[in-house]
């Protein structure tokens, strides 16, 4: 079997990114073992645990169900790139205050679906908050302490 | 494995017609790479349609609307116009998965999957859509209840792939509606799924009914008689529990983990009657 490796230029987090990747690769193997972007994490590489979740072009999705290739002229943001240097994101810094994880594993996919709702929704129901997470599993916190940091996150960045 | 994203239909075509290669058509990918990975398929060619400008677009057309194969759910969910003229359909591609899921998934790909419970299928029967077909010898004109054949198989030939969808234009007092049961409320696979879509005239009497199941057979399937149980009547009790007895009559489920044969054949009836009575007040209030 020939494998020929694509060139993909790409813009992640703000800055233009090139790499070079096998068609088989996904966004996922792409960021974690060529760019080591390794903040987004694989749990079940399968779409179901939300645990690779990035946005590209305004979308939140799984980063293990997108082809590297296919990101060719795209916009991706990962957890990296949320924080702005030391300062953390209203969100990293509510999930702290409200001890919003345990093993760590699933937040980074946690902390950048919600970023995606509060991108385009800044005052969501707690019903809401729980449809939108629904494809992010945690297996340790449970999801109470979640949604409260993301509602209470919501509050402070309307507020300011 | 080599991936191609060329930005034509003729393109597309050309590449998936040519040659030996197993090709397999790339839209959203939500099933396609699981299936990747899990090794079920081993394709030499993945041709990605999504650079092709008519597989992204929603256009009025006729009245009614042209919705590319791969149009991601969540582009379907933010499109008012769409959602006001057909509701069930647009409820029923948005039960599809979390919303990582429906950043991606298309109902080209629902459909194209030919999962007998995949969720927009029934909705689409129902509503009564044609799918374009682009091929080799050029295009065809296929309802949607013709693409499946059989669980993961389709009627669509080598070289061939699905361009869009038609739903066509909606009159007054009509309205279609979607239900699936599954154990909980979000993120399950369906046990039962029901698409109706219903006409009524000025005076409120049923003129057309389509009901389709999903997850009760090989593939999802529409059911006439339970359409003609509801059509020339008020909608009445009666005609809505004739309808549902006509609707678990033509069930052949599998049983499986989700569900035995007899409940599915039970809820089915169930589900198309919910359904009914959703589409029948939607078609009252316009």
């Amino acid at each position: 079997m020939s494998k020929t490796k694509s060139h993909v230029a790409t813009n992640v987090n703000g800055n233009a990114v090139e790499f070079l990747c096998e068609p088989q690769q996904t966004l996922l193997d792409v960021l974690r073992d060529e760019l080591d972007l390794t903040g987004s994490k694989e749990g079940c590489s399968s779409g179901d645990c939300g645990a690779c979740s990035v946005i590209l072009d305004g979308r939140l999705v799984c980063a293990c169900l997108v082809l590297a290739v296919e990101t060719n002229g795209h916009r991706i943001e990962t957890i990296e790139g949320m924080a702005e240097g030391d300062s953390l994101h209203p969100l990293q810094q509510k999930f702290l205050e409200h001890s919003a994880l345990q093993c760590g594993i699933c937040t980074p996919g946690f902390l950048i679906a919600a970023k995606a709702l509060l991108d385009i929704d800044p005052d969501p129901t707690e019903t809401q908050v729980r449809y939108w997470l629904a494809g992010n599993l945690c297996r340790c916190t449970g999801y109470d302490k979640i949604v409260r940091a993301v509602l209470d996150a919501a509050a402070e960045m309307r507020a300011n | 494995m080599r991936y191609e994203s060329p930005e034509s239909v003729e393109g597309a075509v050309a590449l998936l017609a040519n040659g030996a290669a197993a090709a397999r058509v790339l839209g959203g990918g939500t099933d396609l790479l699981v299936q990747l990975r899990a090794g079920l398929v081993e394709p030499d060619l993945v041709v990605d349609i999504k650079n092709i400008r008519e597989t992204r677009q929603i256009t009025l057309e006729q009245g009614g609307f042209r919705v590319g194969a791969a149009v991601s759910g969540a582009e379907l969910g933010e499109h008012a116009a769409l959602k006001q003229a057909w509701p069930g359909v647009v409820e029923a591609v948005e039960l599809i998965g979390s919303t990582q899921i429906q950043g991606r998934a298309s109902m080209g790909g629902n459909l194209c999957n030919a999962s007998p419970a995949a969720d927009s299928v029934p909705a689409l029967i129902a509503a009564d859509a044609v799918c374009t077909i682009a091929g080799p010898g050029g295009r065809r004109e296929v309802a949607v209840e013709k693409i499946c054949t059989g669980p993961g198989r389709t009627s669509l030939a080598k070289g061939e792939f699905l361009v869009s969808f038609f739903l066509p234009e909606r009159a007054a007092h009509c309205a279609d509606a979607y239900l699936r049961f599954i154990p909980r409320t979000e993120m399950d696979i369906a046990v039962v799924g029901a698409g109706v879509n219903l006409s009524l005239d000025a005076s409120g009497q049923c003129t057309a009914a389509r009901i389709a199941l999903g997850a009760v057979a090989p593939t999802a399937i529409l059911v006439p008689e339970a359409g003609a149980a509801l059509i020339g009547t008020a909608l009445d009790d009666a005609s809505l529990d004739a309808m549902a007895s006509a609707a678990s009559a033509a069930c052949h489920p599998i049983d499986d983990k989700r569900g035995t044969v007899a409940y599915r054949v039970k809820v089915a009836g169930v589900m198309a009657r919910r359904a009914a009575v959703i589409a029948r007040d939607r078609a009252r209030s316009r």
